[in-house]
């Protein structure tokens, strides 16, 4: 395990350490210790690298990821792992607005809570929340998974395209466009596979399904008020 | 667009340690608000029939001591006066309203930015640290203090404009986001013999609370008129005689985060200005849902439930 | 009738002209407003209402072709470690691969590097083909992040942080389904054939107190190398160029109403924004505040068409403009070669605007392949590279008759206005008066 200290380093030293890193070579367990809230720590990785953040960070940490498995060991600010590629962002507490906002692959995991606007046009995407999400989730949410083992705020997935989600608790309200959709097996093997990569214990017989109604997929004026 | 940030000590032994918490918190938020900054502490609460003053003058040469004589020889009051750089603090017994009108009068350019009877505010242009150095403030102690950093959009940079706004005894206002309806809002107030000092969209979220509290609505309910009332984005966070609270638009795009701990609640535009509080990694952190007001330390504000678990949202950091 | 009542000739309103009135009747068959593609068609305030004041006894000229007059333009060296050198103030605006064909994307790469200027991608990520025909390419970051990626933000020359377009300050973007075929909807991970509606505001920052949060993200991706520029529509010049250069801007982009767009609202593009020539002295204003003119580069856009409007613009303060709708013209868009074609999809020559639907005649806003072959893109790369090159000339034509060994040395100062509204927009006295409205007495 390599360690680097932010506050001693700073931001661009221990982020060009770790872009630049080979894991073969450098090694591949790094930890960055005293985050102290700071911003876009860890962003822009690509190897697999295995990076844990020891404490709460900022806005878009790992942001862009691709490859690298980083646990933020606290809390996570604004986009947390935004536009993620592959690998993996796993976050022990709770996530701020935009988590994972229109990442294109890999999987995200906020065990606590994630705040508004959680996986927000999100192009493929896996996101596990252990808790609950905010207001307007899944907005505009284009491919990918997002699993909600809480309750969701008000207008989950609305405008939502071709994403695929699953609620365990109470939805607050469902947005323009997201309608509840039929669990069928093979939905129930998808969830089962994310929920068992994401290390979450929660039986899949308590989700619902919830995706696009596709209404809105070309314009017609008597959908109007929807838009 | 701003910083804002914000904290109240549950633990009175940290109260001789207020100003020098509260620093780095302020200083934090200078890349969200370089041009201006401001704080309100709430402190040394004057007597029984006394009265306390935030005032500014444009120099910080002013001779606030002649100020303070003329005023006690019209009113037949007794004042003391503390000078800190800009700003003075004045203590009377004379009347609030004859006082004020006297000011107004006889000292045009001094602006009244604060009263009640423990709120101090001061606001300067300038970078956070700076502001704060020039006011002293970081031996300051106390029970609680808001502050806020500025980048104005709009309007310009001057201190009439910076945070924060009086809105009536011991209450104040610091708000990041964008008005959207403020000029037609601001005819509205004028026309109600509300005055403003700048073309700041802040000031009438200010001035609109200061209305509604004089009409004997309480701060809840005002705030929860404000949110049909009020058109754009913002986080409020509102100092109170007893603490602060905390309201954000129904969109709430512009973030804001709690914390706390057996010994402090805090708020922040962002964590990074919480995270140099004692024992903050560990602090029970989360958002403020939207369009739901939040209070701590106001058990005399009707309506305003102190720290109420059932406005915890999903969601943190 | 009686014969000997001299007839009265009918006459139209010009409240309920005949365009007015046809579009009535087009909203209430249809039920939806009408999109269209281009900029604001409307008469405007432009720069056409200045001209230059050339040398004569009190200064002097400079020699064509003998005497230098430099074009070249170096745009962000604020922050970033690799700024970009262009030999001319002219680029290539932002427009996407969906909204124009790969061919039309390969014609600007080829016209920009033989002029020695850069390229900008568009709402809907960076193809390998415009990547390899572009020398220098901006990639845009924008609220809908189609096909974004960090291998392609570090392949870019520069970044530009779009924040909205003269078109249509404050709104997002549109692609019609009619262009989104496979490759454009696997590039915007879409389904194929759905009307594309894309978000006004970025997902995860609002306001240059997050912006400057987002900058720092870009640029720790990137290295510290990659200009940033913040492309803004125009409506609140002042206020938003002061506010992209303290959130940390590199560039600032600033995109006038005449300003294209591949679809937006008719209503949107017409009534929205301010027209390019007010906007200049507002943003110049600003920099220089903050002691950023030139520093932070000023890059305008919105109906720039000719060397004249390039000087015109640098005079005022810009550092370099950009053309879109000027670039698509030379290309061959609205060609009169193809008026039987367009009067089949009921337009004419110099007005077809539908280029949401992808049938353009020219094969250039369209993703139908056998109109894309229609664009030759190494032919109408050339036109481009041509039409660039005599916008260039022309500017240095202007330039030098002010006695101006570079573009850049064009002032205020060096123009007058025709008309009071240019005088006023644009700050400089009305013809043969020192009288500026609002800033001089008459």
């Amino acid at each position: 395990m390599k360690q680097l200290d932010l506050q001693e380093l700073g931001l661009r030293q221990i982020n060009s350490t770790l872009q630049s890193a080979i894991p073969e070579t450098d090694g591949q367990q790094w930890s960055v210790s005293n985050p102290m809230g700071l911003h876009a720590i860890a962003c822009g990785l690509n190897s697999k690298l295995s990076v844990t953040i020891d404490g709460n960070a900022g806005f878009y940490c790992a942001g862009m990821n691709q490859q690298a498995d980083v646990t933020i060991k606290g809390h996570a600010g604004v986009g947390v792992a935004e536009n993620m590629m592959s690998g993996m962002v796993r976050v022990t507490g709770n996530a701020s607005q935009s988590a994972g906002a229109t990442g294109h692959g890999g999987l995200l995991v906020i065990e606590g809570d994630a705040s508004s606007r959680c996986g927000i046009s999100m192009k493929g995407i896996d996101i596990v929340i252990g808790g609950s999400v905010g207001h307007m989730s899944g907005f505009m949410a284009q491919l990918g998974h997002m699993v909600i083992c809480g309750d969701a705020g008000e207008a989950l997935g609305d405008s939502i395209y071709e994403a695929i989600l699953y609620v365990a608790g109470d939805v607050e309200s469902l947005g323009a466009d997201c309608i509840e959709k039929q669990m069928t097996p093979e939905h129930e093997k998808t969830l089962a596979e994310l929920l068992s990569r994401a290390g979450m214990d929660k039986d899949v017989k308590s989700f619902r399904r919830y995706g696009s109604a596709r209404k809105l997929y070309n314009f017609n004026i008597d959908h109007a008020g929807d838009y | 667009m701003c910083g804002i940030v914000g904290l109240y000590l549950k633990n009175e032994a940290l109260y001789p340690q207020l100003g020098a918490l509260f620093k780095p918190m302020l200083i934090s938020m200078t890349s969200r608000g370089p041009d201006s900054a401001g704080v309100a502490i709430y402190r040394n609460p004057v007597a029984e029939g006394q009265v306390k003053f935030s005032l500014a003058h444009e120099r910080s040469d002013h001779d606030w001591n002649s100020l303070s004589t003329a005023l006690a020889e019209a009113l037949a009051c007794a004042n003391t006066i503390v000078q800190r750089d800009t700003h003075a603090i004045l203590v009377t017994d004379g009347d609030e309203r004859s006082v004020q009108s006297w000011l107004a009068e006889h000292a045009p350019d001094v602006r009244v930015v604060g009263r009640g009877s423990s709120v101090e505010i001061f606001k300067e242009t300038g970078l956070p640290e700076q502001v704060y150095d020039r006011f002293d403030l970081a031996s300051a102690q106390g029970r609680h203090m808001i502050g806020h950093t500025r980048m104005a959009t709009e309007s310009a940079v001057t201190t009439a404009g910076s945070h924060p706004f009086a809105t009536g005894a011991d209450l104040c206002l610091v708000h990041n986001g964008s008005l959207s309806n403020h000029n037609r809002l601001r005819e509205e107030l004028k026309r109600r013999g509300v005055s403003f000092s700048t073309e700041n969209d802040s000031e009438v979220a200010a001035a609109y609370l200061t209305a509604k509290l004089q009409q004997g609505i309480s701060l809840k309910d005002a705030l929860e008129q404000a949110l049909d009332d009020l058109d754009g984005f913002y986080t409020f966070c509102i100092g109170t005689g007893n603490g602060f609270a905390v309201l954000r638009d129904p969109i709430a795009c512009k973030h804001a985060i709690l914390a706390e701990t057996d010994d402090w609640v805090a708020m922040a535009t962002e964590y990074r200005a919480i995270a140099t509080l004692p024992g903050a990694e560990n602090a029970r952190t989360w958002e403020p849902r939207p369009a739901t007001v939040y209070a701590w330390g106001a058990e005399t504000l009707e309506g305003l439930s102190v720290n109420d678990e059932n406005h915890m949202t999903a969601g943190v950091a | 009738m009686d014969e000997n009542i001299p007839r009265v000739t009918p006459r139209q309103s010009a409240t309920f002209d005949a365009y007015t009135t046809s579009e009535i009747r087009r909203a209430a068959s249809t039920g939806i407003y009408d999109i269209r593609g281009g900029g604001a068609k409307r008469v405007l305030p432009h720069f056409d209402d200045l001209l230059f004041l050339g040398a004569s006894i009190s200064r002097y000229p400079l020699e064509g072709y003998r005497e230098r007059c430099g074009t070249d333009v170096t745009l962000g060296g604020r922050f970033a470690s690799k700024p970009l050198e262009l030999k001319i103030p002219i680029t290539i605006a932002g427009m996407s691969f969906g909204s124009l064909s790969g061919q039309a994307k390969e014609a600007l790469g080829r016209g920009a590097n033989a002029a020695g200027t850069s390229t900008t991608t568009g709402d809907g990520g960076m193809t390998q083909e415009e990547r390899g025909h572009s020398k220098l390419l901006v990639y845009q970051y924008l609220p809908s992040r189609y096909g974004m990626n960090p291998d392609d933000l570090r392949k870019a020359d520069a970044i530009e942080v779009v924040v909205g377009q003269g078109a249509k300050p404050g709104g997002g973007g549109m692609l019609m389904g009619q262009k989104i075929n496979d490759r454009v909807a696997k590039m915007r991970s879409l389904p194929k054939g759905i009307d594309q509606r894309s978000a006004c505001r970025h997902p995860d920052w609002t306001g240059p107190d997050d912006l400057e949060i987002k900058i720092l993200e870009l640029r720790e991706l990137t290295n510290w190398e990659k200009p940033i520029y913040i492309k803004i529509g125009g409506s609140r010049p002042y206020y938003d160029t002061a506010l992209a250069v303290k959130a940390g801007a590199d560039v600032i982009v600033l995109d006038g109403m005449q300003g294209g767009t591949a679809a937006t609202q008719n209503v949107f593009i017409e009534h929205v924004g301010l027209p390019i020539l007010a906007c200049i002295r507002p943003a110049v204003q600003a920099l220089q505040e903050l002691d950023m003119h030139r520093k932070v580069q000023l890059i305008v856009s919105g109906g720039i068409r000719n060397g004249a409007d390039v000087a015109k613009a640098m005079a005022l303060g810009a550092d370099a403009v950009s053309i879109g709708t000027a670039a698509l013209i030379a290309m061959g868009d609205n060609d009169p070669r193809f008026e039987s074609e367009y009067n089949k999809l009921g337009t004419t020559a110099g007005a077809y605007d539908a280029w949401h639907l992808g049938h353009d005649p020219a094969g250039i806003t369209t993703q139908d392949p056998e109109l894309a072959a229609r664009l030759d893109p190494e032919a109408a790369g050339r036109r481009l590279a041509n039409y660039l090159q005599v916008m260039t000339l022309e500017a240095q034509t202007i330039a030098r008759a002010c006695g101006k060994n570079h573009l850049h040395n064009l002032e205020p100062e060096d123009l007058c206005a025709l008309t009071v509204e240019a005088s006023a927009m644009a700050k400089v006295p009305l013809a043969g008066t020192s009288w500026i409205p609002g800033q001089t007495p008459f």
